[in-house]
């Protein structure tokens, strides 16, 4: 069935199965391999776009049900090869290591800032808790969300 | 003991697509959808957020030939108050049902049920509705809609019923409703004044289902209990409420030794099973625990107004 969607700005359409997974269509469709695979059932936050804005599993949402909707995924984030403060923080900070969950977590870092500017500790704490690094410890990558909303403070998304 | 645990199909059989095949419809109301489902006549599965669904396709634990995707349908996503009673729409996703004003300060265990459920993409995700037509013995909603005495609403080609919610739960993963009805809405009634509750809950992690969760909900005149009313999950095939401790603590005053009493007599009426997350000990002796802070809590919430 024929799926007609925005995707990172752009007007795409595709031909998908009734049973094909948006995760799968991104990767394998659009080449769009920064949304990671993991656990496949909603555990581990890797798959995490942005569905109308706000922040889904790709790994169980059908591709069909994207039709006449907008999805961004990491890729879509960064605009003329710019990094956004999210991206900058994260490597200022060090807060990544083997890298496969940070897709995840940066998308997760955009839309945290969006709705609450100025977290706390224990607010992005709970906003991540569905995203799961085996490798850093969080430590990094909590510390690389409170600089981006400096960033964020200083100059805030569209301005 | 924890050898007889069988493994989790979800461990074993998952892979990264749906090994299933189905037709797949996605209806631009409500009508349209439950025409669909009579024709299709219980060979048909309904898709909100698709996060118990998808994942029970994966494992491929759930083979329907047709899916009826609802999960657009915003004539089913709404935060009511309307004169009898609060009206969430089946569809309302769980992160507007946290985010509500309204439902943080009249329900505030719905709130923090919502609160407690998986993690922020989840809660973007999973619905109401979902959570309850899931029917899973441990669903986090259900406590505090049924100490909020709550109905539903189930619509068919064949029209409208209202099922109150301590009758909606049959089984695991079994509810009341026919293969062809779609739950469309909750309703809850005001609570009256000095009225307190709470909603707690154990799990393993902050992401997982409970081991045992617990919802209580207080009236309270001149410090004496005129009613109250337990709610637990995950300790028998249902949610469950516990209407003996109810009953012993209408008309008591809540002391220390009182809650105590009525925490046994709630543990007593639960008839909970050893599986992946707890054992059947565990979770009767947590559910004491549970009840009791939260009877404190309501209590607490109930006297300050
Ligand atoms: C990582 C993870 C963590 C989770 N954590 C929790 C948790 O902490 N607590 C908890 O309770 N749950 C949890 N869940 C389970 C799930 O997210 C919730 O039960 C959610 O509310 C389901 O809603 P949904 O819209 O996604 O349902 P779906 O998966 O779309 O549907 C669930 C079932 O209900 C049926 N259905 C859905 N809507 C209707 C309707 N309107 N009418 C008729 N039938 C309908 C479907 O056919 C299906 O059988 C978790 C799930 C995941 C993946
Ligand atoms: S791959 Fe989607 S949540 Fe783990
Ligand atoms: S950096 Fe390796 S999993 Fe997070």
């Amino acid at each position: 069935m024929r799926v007609r969607f925005k995707l990172n700005g752009e007007p795409v359409e595709v031909d998908v199965e009734p049973n094909e997974l948006l995760i799968n269509v991104l990767r394998e469709r659009f080449g769009l391999t920064g949304t990671k695979y993991a656990c496949g059932i909603g555990e581990c936050g890797a798959c995490t776009v942005l569905l109308d804005g706000e922040p889904v599993l790709s790994c169980l949402t059908l591709a069909a049900d994207v039709d006449g909707h907008e999805v961004v995924t990491v890729e879509g984030l960064a605009k003329s090869g710019e990094l956004t403060p999210v991206q900058r923080a994260f490597i200022e900070e060090g807060a990544v290591q083997c890298g496969y969950c940070i897709p995840g977590f940066v998308i997760m870092a955009e839309s945290l800032l969006r709705e609450n500017p100025e977290p706390t500790e224990a607010e992005i704490r709970d906003y991540i808790r569905g995203n799961l690094c085996r490798c850093t410890g969080y430590v990094n990558i909590v510390k690389a969300v409170k600089r981006a909303s400096k960033y964020f403070k200083l100059a805030p998304p569209g301005s | 003991m924890a050898s007889r645990v069988r493994p989790s199909p979800i461990n074993t059989m998952n892979t990264h697509i749906i090994p299933v095949r189905f037709e797949y419809f996605a209806p631009k109301t409500l009508n349209e959808a439950v025409d669909l489902l009579s024709r299709f006549r219980g060979r048909a599965k309904v898709l909100a957020g698709g996060t118990d669904l998808v994942v029970q396709m994966k494992v491929g634990r759930v083979r329907p030939e047709y899916v009826v995707s609802i999960r657009w349908l915003r004539e089913l996503d709404f935060i009511d108050t309307r004169e009898d009673g609060l009206h969430i729409g089946a569809l309302t996703k769980l992160r507007r049902i946290e985010k509500s004003d309204v439902i943080r300060r009249g329900f505030i265990a719905l709130y923090e049920a919502a609160k407690a459920m998986g993690g922020v993409q989840v809660r973007c995700m999973g619905t109401v509705g979902g959570n309850l037509c899931n029917a899973s013995p441990a669903a986090d909603t259900a406590p505090p809609l049924m100490v909020y005495e709550a109905r539903v609403k189930a619509v068919s080609t064949r029209g409208e019923r209202e099922i109150p919610i301590t009758k909606f739960f049959k089984g695991p993963g079994k509810s009341a409703l026919e293969p062809d009805e779609i739950l469309t809405e909750v309703m809850i009634p005001y609570q009256p004044a000095n009225t307190g509750s709470a909603f707690l809950k154990v799990a393993r992690t902050s992401m997982d289902l409970a081991k045992v969760n617990v919802a209580a909900a207080i009236n309270v005149r001149e410090g004496v209990v005129r009613w109250a009313r337990i709610a637990l999950g995950a300790v028998a095939p249902t949610p469950i409420r516990a209407l003996k401790a109810e009953a012993y603590l209408a008309g008591k005053e809540l002391g220390e030794d009182v809650i105590a009493r009525a925490a046994e007599i709630a543990a007593s009426e639960t008839r909970p099973i050893t599986d992946v997350r707890s054992t059947a000990w565990y979770r009767r002796e947590v559910s004491k625990v549970l009840v009791k802070d939260a009877l404190r809590i309501a209590y607490g919430r109930a006297v300050r107004g």
